[in-house]
């Protein structure tokens, strides 16, 4: 395995070539705020908040998907960074209806975690109110589209750990949003299980289990990772 | 030395927050000996007077009689703080926004679920118009202060209020100040 060395906020590093910048950052201790990014799974930089600066390029590139390079020099907490994240998680609050006080994960929400990270006490941006659906078909787990940031982790844990693939985007722009079983109600599609790997991989409360009331839904993400450190490496014990 | 004025206001909520200032406990005997308070639901003042210090807005504006009310506040205080999610994010008062304007809300209510009498409020000047809109503080007004929270707790808004008797600028970050819900 080769190895590449890199410069991340004035440290310098090394790191395996196959890494990308977000893994190195965290094997060395340095915290980049993600969230679409889910341990187990593929990474597709949706939600753009792992932005970083990577010197001799003037944008800002994604660390979950940019694989190190030799002699990178990266920088993770400009004030720009900071500026465009803040703005990504205020645009996540203003495009959807995310009323927290009457959540079902109220204070376990990711997405919420993301918000006291980047120091957002306030969306500028005018909030949309648009008009979304809930899908309450499947006897066990409802969608409430109006909670969804569009990570996409539901889609990725569905079709990489399930292997079931029953959700996906649908629509295009600003119009798009989950589907299952290609538009199918949830609890219509065939292909579903039922084994809750997408609940818990939901950041938010958009996908819930039925019956949890005001803050009082959990998600277990590190479920997923567990999952796929036992069929690779054989660690049954959790 | 002089009292900083002090006022309170309860637009659209359900006035959480100001039970959540009441929860201050015995601190509020110590703010009640530097503060005038001016303006609030607990005090019976009708009129918004001139020359606030510090505001803190509860609430979302959802009527015509909270947006004046707002925007007169605006002209009389120096410094308005966002007191809550209603007046942060415009929260559960928001929620009639995903279905249209405000007639239709008033339909539902007034008419389709009238049991006795079914008829929509009409008394110009005792009936405040409902807006199509119900909007966060800050997209009507410009906000000098934001605390989310539903509601904010105690400590919280110590927090804020401490250092402005100090005549100091509050710090708002971290968990403890702005985790939204």
């Amino acid at each position: 395995m080769v190895v590449k060395t890199l410069i991340i906020n004035n440290q310098l590093l090394t790191a395996s070539e196959d890494q990308t910048i977000l893994e190195a950052a965290k094997d060395a201790g340095i915290d980049i705020p993600t969230l679409c990014h889910l341990d187990g799974v593929s990474d597709v930089g949706a939600c753009r908040l792992c932005l970083v600066e990577i010197e001799g390029s003037s944008k800002l590139q994604p660390a979950c998907v940019t694989q190190v390079q030799e002699g990178m020099v990266i920088q993770t907490e400009t004030e720009k960074l900071q500026t465009y994240r803040r703005m990504a998680v205020e645009l996540l609050f203003a495009e959807g209806n995310h009323v927290c006080a009457v959540c079902v994960v109220n204070g376990n929400c990711q997405l919420q975690d993301v918000a006291v990270r980047v120091g957002m006490d306030h969306s500028r941006f005018p909030y949309q109110f648009p008009q979304r659906k809930v899908d309450l078909s499947h006897p066990q787990f409802g969608m409430d589209h109006n909670r969804c940031i569009l990570c996409t982790r539901c889609v990725r844990v569905c079709d990489e750990i399930e292997g079931a693939h029953v959700w996906d985007v649908a629509s295009r722009g600003g119009q798009s949003f989950i589907v299952s079983g290609i538009n199918q109600p949830w609890g219509d599609v065939n292909a579903c299980t039922s084994c809750g790997k997408c609940v818990d991989a939901c950041p938010t409360g958009a996908i819930f289990r039925k019956g949890s009331t005001v803050a009082e839904m959990n998600h277990d993400p590190e479920k997923i990772r567990f999952l796929v450190t036992a069929r690779e490496q054989k660690e049954w014990t959790r | 030395m002089k009292k900083i004025k002090l006022a309170t206001v309860w637009l659209a909520g359900c006035s959480g927050c100001h039970m959540s200032f009441l929860d201050l406990d015995e601190w509020l005997l110590e703010l009640a000996e530097k503060v005038d308070m001016v303006y609030s639901p607990i005090a019976d003042v009708k009129d918004y007077p001139d020359d606030v210090d510090v505001c803190l807005v509860e609430g979302a504006i959802a009527n015509e009689e909270n947006l004046q009310l707002i925007k007169e506040i605006r002209q009389k205080t120096k410094l308005i703080v966002s007191f809550g999610d209603c007046a942060v994010t415009a929260n559960v008062p928001a929620m009639r926004n995903m279905l249209g304007p405000a007639e239709t809300v008033l339909k539902r209510s007034y008419l389709e679920l009238g049991d006795v009498t079914p008829q929509l409020p009409q008394e110009p000047g005792i009936v405040p118009e409902l807006l199509d809109r119900v909007s966060p503080v800050h997209e009507v007004i410009k906000v000098d202060l934001f605390l989310p929270g539903c509601p904010p707790d105690a400590h919280r808004i110590r927090a804020a209020i401490e250092p402005l008797l100090q005549g100091e600028q509050p710090v708002i970050e971290g968990r403890e100040m702005i985790k939204f819900g």
